[in-house]
């Protein structure tokens, strides 16, 4: 490796790096100015300044990132910039910088310097991710992303939800990680080398039984990170039990990353017979069973975990297409979805913050969870809060795939792009015509929440306080799945078919 | 030039605006816009004279895709029946009371303006029925003087007035539907709904082609369709079992539409449509028809003996008279080109279908009216056995309603004796077997007639009326001019015929059969 | 220029949704203002006829060749004006919500500027997004503010429109995707030879899809608990545009794509050969099964709802004649059916249930209404004229051309749906007797009560008045004078595809 090379790699991690940086500066702040026993600054104070930090930090790598669009291979591909990796990268970014934006009054952990600096590490993951075009990095990249979740996921450290929140997708996901090096290894078995494009060169020659189980392994392995059927199972106890922020975090940049190694992946393995197939299966049992699961819920964490199954499944419906179009649609896709869903997860843990107000008031006695996510804790929403129930209203007509909000665009242009792609077939037409079904089921389940919003009354008719700034990047979000959806030029412009 | 005939039909909807808001003085006003339309369709009366074709037309486009046009015109049995609509319609506001009392209800909220206005609507409806010659409007105007029918009966009518009111609503829409369906079928094969157009078509026999070329072998349904229409309005029996309760449970006033006026608009629909369109097809089942009609004439009379209510005996007595009619029609569905003795019988058939109309309608109109004035004295009871010895305590109520019946039954002199024995005349040599059994018709009528004189008017005088006030000198003088009719045309039939047999020789001329 | 309506009806629907805390009179003159402003434009856009054909026309999302294009042709026009009318006595009606006002009139007007633009797209894609905007408010219309289980019949209509709506969605992508992903325009797809194949199951997809929105049987069990729940202003409009909207698309997505999906299949069961057959059936069916039903409720609203199906049921029959005057016919039934059931739903919705607080026969059968209430009494029973297709209003030319279009294709069916008009009569006119006109006495235990409360009933107000005087006007006027909506319509028809007004044989 000469002294190009190193540049070159240095130049196009560089937004990572300045992650890393940011992590590192954060912790630095936080243990050596507000935790000298001299100043024993207050929590919130901590929160902010970390929180703050971390935002500059993503703002500085996203601002990098668009300063310097690069198309760059290093490492012998390993590693690759692309004007669409960039962009999944920036929309990691920005997903990012609004999670701790909503995060900043949270009150679940003690240390807000290593919350953070965990949310930056994972970030950097996520980013890794996305670029990566080797099995060993992508592995890599991978664990370092879910290793921090793990721990994110625990941050809440006197609830005992959390523990279990994290303890489930910990064994999930270390059993995932084994069954994906698994895969790896015969990938790597078959081919002789780790690169993406090697394997599909190797694959195109012609196939093995053992690609076919190399390839089950890596849809286990896979399949767990973007929580498809069967593999979803961490997928509800997780959303439920993690701190707010962190499952907004897991359910966005996280299923952004995933879904772009997905794509990544997908295109080595498609030479192979059976991978299409083996999508199409989990594609369809995720939208079927998120969306009818979805429905019995009454808890709204729970709600949002099982759409989210369903809305992977539409996702890998679209990777199964594998034609540039509908690559560019999953990509999308899977932004303005996790977009949506930061701002839903916000306006929950809100509410979840205020009716731990309500069981403390007088009237009820304590109880020993905080808050609550219930259904019924969302009666009358719209009296209490009509801008928050305003913002919510979108999110959940935008998920629901209701124009024109930008969850209907995306869904149309996928679906679009998958009945359009060289090779549809009878099948992609009736995954399709499922998916269309069952997102119109989906919107009883969301109504369900908007029910509760705007036409119950409120069990407690006092109004929730929302601070300013989240308040802002709420109503910021919600006018962005309306414009989005208005013109949705604005998103594909940017984002170019690979 | 004016348009008369528009002018004449929408006065009386200008009454019934007027009479709605003028209160209890709505009869007055009625009274006057009633007068009105009157001496209008006098006016049209005296223009037609003896046109025989239709005048006084007036055309204009209304929606051409859709054949439908604003025509209107009056021939000589035009011009009669708005003379008779007008003259009932006086009849009958005269016959109500300037606060007609709802059972049930004060005074105070018997809202007579509404009562007068429903009554001046009616009258519109008729003028509109009688004058229509496209079937747009034509079919407007029949069904829109179902409505104020219905209201009076429903709001002003007797104990069972509800169901009555419903059962004669829902009776003539069926009719009006099947009309509805067969002239559409017309409209789809003709692309036209204008009456002298189709009757054009199928004199030509070119109806018949495009009704074979654009629906198949339908003609016939097609005129039972318009056929029952007809024959639930006239009625023809079996389709008249909603008469008799109608008649009975409508107020007298009303009845006396009813009978007088709206039974015409049955009759009129078969001579200005069912006969001159589907002439053909009805000929083919002119024996059938025949019977019923001859069924109408004599079990319409037959149970009119059975019947213990004064009402309901001339209820189901109008239907006898009206079956006469019918046999007429019936009898004419024969072919009469090129034979001037059938041509002759036809026109007599005809001319005494379209007096009879007339008489029936005055006649009858008078007799229900001398009922309501009776009803008035009885306090509302109209049984048969109730009454007795009228005439001691009331002698000139006796002689004047004697005159009425006098004509309906047929008595030589009076008008209804001049109708008849034209449709007799004209009959017989057509259908003689007809003719032959209705005759027994005539005679169950003069039974029954004779039956109510004697049991009402002679006999000993039942004591709860041996007081009963005479007919009051206003009474006598509105009652008068109605009598006098009566007598002057059974004394000069020419009257009518004058301006009537030109129309009728016209219409042979043009029908095919 | 009726673009206008669009951004004028969600302009006052924004503004509504930002004032949340404006007091119900302000609400109110809001809402009355962008209604009257959104028809004042209908009604100038309709009579001229030469500035709407093309509206607007801008790319939109190149990628997917999908463009802005806004049209309207003779049919759209109608049914533009027809829901400005139904805006403006909607919003007239709903002078009484006082609970949320301008929450309620901010989710009406939002959901009047989905119809509006539905009626005014010419870009499928468009159209689709327009259609859905016009679902989701009348949940919450139904809902927040209506009456009997309203919270299942919002749910109930919710999910149905959206099945409807997903069954087009996949019909439409598929159109896409086989016409090659260039264009969603509506002409421009039309003109694309799709495969008879393909159009034989695409044509039923999209049109049931559709068809569900219009009631149609059996489809049709969402619109009477639908309608029964809704507030009246909610009724009036789901009865008076929102079935209109499936009605609209069944002609001019499904029917204009898929033309050939109406051809005979080649083989037939019971005489039934093509969907053409089917749908005619099916709506024969609900024209006669809606007014049998209706003839046995007891409760008032139900009567008007499922009058409703039977006359959806009419326009169905209509599109299915595939002849100019059959499709005249259906379109002109949508306009006076949306006048009507309009009429209707506030008579009974408003003018009765807001003062007697009932909408049971029985209970209001002793109530005498037809003295103490004589407005609602006349008013109904006008409108009842006019809704059982009596000359001079504007069902009766409309279910006259529906008819005779029925009687060259499908006499038989022409037959039954006459029967349908007969029963059609008697469940009007009993449920006028039954409400307004029965002598039943009163009930002896309170002898002395009726006079009492006969008169206790608040006077019917100016709003009242003034909604009822203009859709009376509009149904009068062209019952009278058709030729004012039949000139624009038939040039419309017209223009359709060809085998469209041919029998779907050429």
């Amino acid at each position: 490796m000469n002294l190009d090379a190193i540049h070159q790699l240095f130049a196009i991690t560089l937004p990572e790096s300045i992650l890393e940086i940011a992590s590192i500066l954060i912790l630095v702040v936080d243990l050596g100015f507000f935790r000298t026993p001299a100043r024993r600054a207050a929590h919130a104070a901590r929160m902010t300044t970390a929180s703050v930090l971390g935002v500059l930090g993503c703002l500085a790598s996203l601002a990098w990132l668009i300063a310097h669009p690069a198309t760059a291979s290093v490492m012998d591909g390993a590693l690759v910039a692309t004007p669409v990796v960039a962009a999944a990268q920036a929309g990691i970014l920005a997903l990012t910088a609004l999670v701790l934006v909503l995060g900043l009054t949270s009150r679940f952990t003690r240390n807000p310097g290593e919350y953070v600096a965990l949310v930056l590490l994972s970030t950097t993951g996520m980013m890794l991710v996305a670029a990566a075009r080797d099995l060993l990095l992508i592995f890599v990249a991978l664990e370092l992303l879910s290793l921090s979740l793990y721990v994110l996921a625990a941050f809440s450290k006197s609830s005992p939800r959390s523990a279990e929140a994290a303890l489930k997708y910990y064994l999930f996901g270390g059993m995932s990680a084994a069954f994906l090096l698994f895969g790896f290894s015969y990938l790597y078995g078959i081919a002789g080398t780790t690169s993406l494009v090697g394997i599909a060169a190797a694959l195109a020659t012609g196939t093995t039984p053992l690609a076919l189980v190399a390839l089950v392994l890596v849809a286990v392995g896979l399949g767990f990170k973007v929580a498809v059927v069967p593999f979803h199972l961490w997928a509800p106890d997780t959303y439920q039990g993690a701190p707010a922020p962190v499952a907004a975090l897991i359910a966005s940049g996280s299923k952004v990353a995933s879904f772009a190694v997905l794509i990544a992946v997908t295109a080595a393995l498609i030479p192979s017979p059976g991978w299409t197939e083996v999508l199409l299966a989990m594609a369809a049992a995720s939208i079927l069973l998120g969306n009818l699961a979805a429905l019995v819920q009454t808890s709204v964490r729970r709600l949002l975990a099982y759409s989210a199954i369903a809305h992977a499944g539409y996702m890998l419906l679209g990777i199964s297409a594998h034609s540039p179009q509908s690559n560019q649609a999953v990509l999308l896709y899977a932004l303005t979805y996790a977009l949506t869903t930061v701002g839903a997860f916000a306006v929950v843990a809100i509410v979840e913050r205020q009716s731990g107000h309500d069981r403390f008031s007088p009237d009820r006695p304590g109880s020993d969870r905080p808050g609550s996510d219930r259904l019924d804790a969302f009666a009358g929403l719209s009296a209490r809060n009509p801008i928050l129930a305003g913002t919510l209203l979108l999110f959940l007509l935008s998920l629901a795939g209701i124009p024109p909000l930008v969850g209907f665009w995306v869904k149309f242009n996928l679906f679009a792009a998958v009945l359009q792609s060289p090779s549809a077939h009878t099948w992609s037409l009736a995954a399709v015509i499922l998916a269309v079904a069952a997102s119109a089921v989906s919107l009883y389940y969301y109504l369900q929440v908007l029910k509760r919003a705007y036409v119950l009354p409120p069990a407690h008719p006092e109004p929730i306080p929302v601070s300013f700034v989240e308040m802002t990047v709420l109503v910021l979000i919600a006018l962005a799945t309306l414009a989005l959806g208005l013109a949705p030029n604005l998103l594909v412009q940017w984002i170019p078919i690979g | 030039m004016m348009p008369i005939l528009t002018v004449l039909t929408a006065l009386p909807v200008l009454g019934a605006v007027v009479a709605i808001l003028s209160g209890n003085r709505a009869k007055l006003v009625a009274a006057v816009f009633a007068l009105a339309a009157l001496a209008g369709s006098l006016w049209v009366w005296f223009s037609v004279g003896a046109g025989g074709h239709m005048m006084l037309v007036e055309r204009s486009a209304w929606v051409p895709d859709l054949g439908i046009e604003y025509h209107l015109g009056v021939d000589g049995l035009g011009a009669l029946m708005l003379l008779l609509s007008a003259i009932v319609t006086l009849m009958a506001i005269a016959a109500s009371r300037a606060v007609p009392a709802q059972p049930g209800q004060t005074e105070a909220s018997s809202q007579p303006g509404l009562y007068f206005a429903l009554i001046l609507l009616l009258e519109s409806g008729l003028f509109g029925t009688f004058t229509a010659l496209n079937f747009f409007h034509w079919f407007l105007y029949w069904e829109l003087s179902l409505i104020p029918a219905f209201f009076l009966i429903k709001l002003w009518g007797g104990a069972k007035r509800g169901p009555a009111a419903t059962q004669f609503f829902v009776y003539t829409m069926v009719g009006s539907v099947a009309l509805l369906l067969s002239f559409l079928a017309l409209f789809v094969a003709t692309g036209g709904m204008d009456f002298e157009a189709l009757a054009h078509f199928a004199a030509t026999g070119e109806l018949h082609r495009l009704i074979e070329a654009h629906l198949g072998h339908v003609e016939l349904i097609l005129a039972l369709g318009v056929l029952l229409g007809f024959a639930v309005k006239v009625p023809l029996m079996p389709f008249h079992t909603w008469l008799p309760d109608t008649y009975a449970e409508a107020p007298t006033p009303i009845t006396m539409l009813l009978t007088g006026a709206m039974s015409k608009m049955g009759v009129y629909g078969l001579l200005r449509l069912a006969l001159p369109i589907f002439g053909r097809e009805l000929f083919a089942i002119r024996t059938p028809l025949l019977s019923l009609a001859v069924l109408t004439v004599v079990a319409g009379a037959w149970a009119a003996v059975v019947q213990k209510d004064l009402k309901r005996i001339f209820a189901y007595s109008s239907i006898n008279h009206l079956g006469y009619c019918l046999l007429a029609l019936f009898a004419v569905l024969l072919p009469a080109a090129g034979d001037p003795a059938r041509a002759l019988s036809h026109a007599a058939a005809l001319d005494g279908v379209v007096l009879q109309m007339f008489n029936h309608g005055l006649t009858a109109a008078a007799i229900f009216w001398f009922l309501s004035m009776l009803e008035s004295r009885s306090g509302g009871s109209l049984a048969l056995d109730a009454f007795g010895g009228l005439r001691k305590p009331a002698p000139v109520f006796c002689g004047l309603m004697g005159i009425a019946l006098f004509s309906s039954l047929g008595l030589p002199g009076l008008n209804g004796f001049v109708s008849e024995f034209l449709i007799f005349r004209g009959v017989f040599p057509l259908a003689w077997l007809a003719a032959t059994i209705s005759v027994l018709g005539l005679l169950i009528t003069a039974a029954v007639i004779l039956t109510v004189i004697q049991r009402v008017f002679t006999g000993p005088v039942n004591e709860r009326y041996q007081s009963m006030p005479d007919l009051t000198t206003a009474e006598r003088v509105l009652v008068a001019p109605a009598l006098a009719l009566m007598l002057l045309l059974g004394l000069a039939p020419q009257l009518i015929l004058g301006t009537v047999n030109p129309t009728v020789v016209h219409w042979i001329a043009g029908w095919r059969f | 220029m009726l673009a206008l309506t669009i951004y004028i009806s969600f302009a006052g629907a924004l503004l509504l949704a930002l004032m949340p805390k404006a007091t119900p009179a302000l609400a109110r003159a809001v809402a009355l203002v962008t209604a009257l402003a959104g028809f004042s434009v209908a009604l100038l856009g309709f009579f001229s006829p030469a500035s709407s054909a093309f509206i607007a026309d801008c790319a939109w999302i190149p990628s997917l060749g999908i463009r802005y294009t806004l049209a309207a042709d003779g049919i759209s026009r109608v049914l533009v004006l027809l829901t400005g009318l139904a805006a403006v006595s909607g919003v007239l009606f709903s002078w009484n919500i006082a609970r949320r006002t301008s929450e309620f009139f901010a989710f009406f007007l939002a959901l009047i500027g989905g119809v509006y633009g539905v009626f005014l797209s010419a870009d499928l894609f468009l159209l689709f997004v327009f259609y859905e905007i016009a679902i989701v408010p009348k949940y919450f219309l139904i809902a927040i503010w209506g009456s009997t289980r309203r919270e299942y019949a919002a749910m109930k209509l919710a999910l149905y429109s959206f099945l409807g709506s997903a069954m087009v969605l996949v019909g439409l992508l598929a159109a896409y995707a086989v016409s090659g992903g260039h264009s969603m325009n509506l002409q421009a797809l039309a003109q694309y030879p799709f495969p008879v194949a393909f159009q034989m199951w695409a044509f039923p997809l999209v049109f049931v899809g559709f068809a569900i929105l219009a009631g149609m049987w059996p489809f049709h069990t969402w619109a009477p608990t639908g309608h029964v729940a809704a507030p009246t202003a909610a009724s009036m409009l789901l009865a008076g545009v929102v079935m209109k909207l499936g009605a609209y698309g069944c002609l001019r997505v499904a029917m204009t794509l898929f033309p050939h999906g109406l051809d005979p299949w080649g083989w037939s069961f019971l005489g039934i050969g093509s969907w053409r057959m089917v749908f005619a059936l099916f709506a024969v069916i609900g024209i006669v099964y809606g007014a049998a039903v209706a003839l046995v409720q007891n409760d008032f609203k139900f009567v008007i709802g499922y009058s409703s199906v039977s006359h959806m049921g009419l326009v169905l029959l209509g599109l299915m004649t595939l002849s100019q005057i059959g499709l005249d016919g259906a379109v002109l039934q949508m306009f006076s059916h949306g006048i009507l059931a309009g009429l209707l739903f506030a008579t009974v919705g408003r003018i009765v249930y807001e003062r007697a607080h009932t909408r049971d026969l029985d209970a209001l059968s002793r109530m005498h209404l037809g003295k103490s209430m004589p407005f609602a009494a006349w008013l109904f029973v006008l409108a009842g004229m006019a809704s059982m297709g009596l000359p001079g209003f504007s069902g009766f030319i409309a279910e006259l051309q529906v008819l005779i279009g029925a009687w060259t294709a499908f006499p038989w069916f022409a037959a039954v749906a006459g029967v349908g008009i007969v029963v059609g009569v008697a469940y009007t006119w009993r449920a006028m007797q039954r409400a307004f006109f029965t002598d039943a006495p009163a009930p002896s235990a309170a002898p002395h009560t009726p006079d009492a409360s006969e008169h206790s009933f608040e006077p019917i107000t100016w709003a009242e008045k003034a909604g009822v005087l203009l859709l009376l006007a509009a149904s009068l006027a062209v019952g009278l004078y058709p030729r004012l909506l039949l000139d624009a319509i038939t040039p419309a028809v017209l223009a359709l595809p060809h085998t469209l007004l041919t029998g779907g044989r050429l």
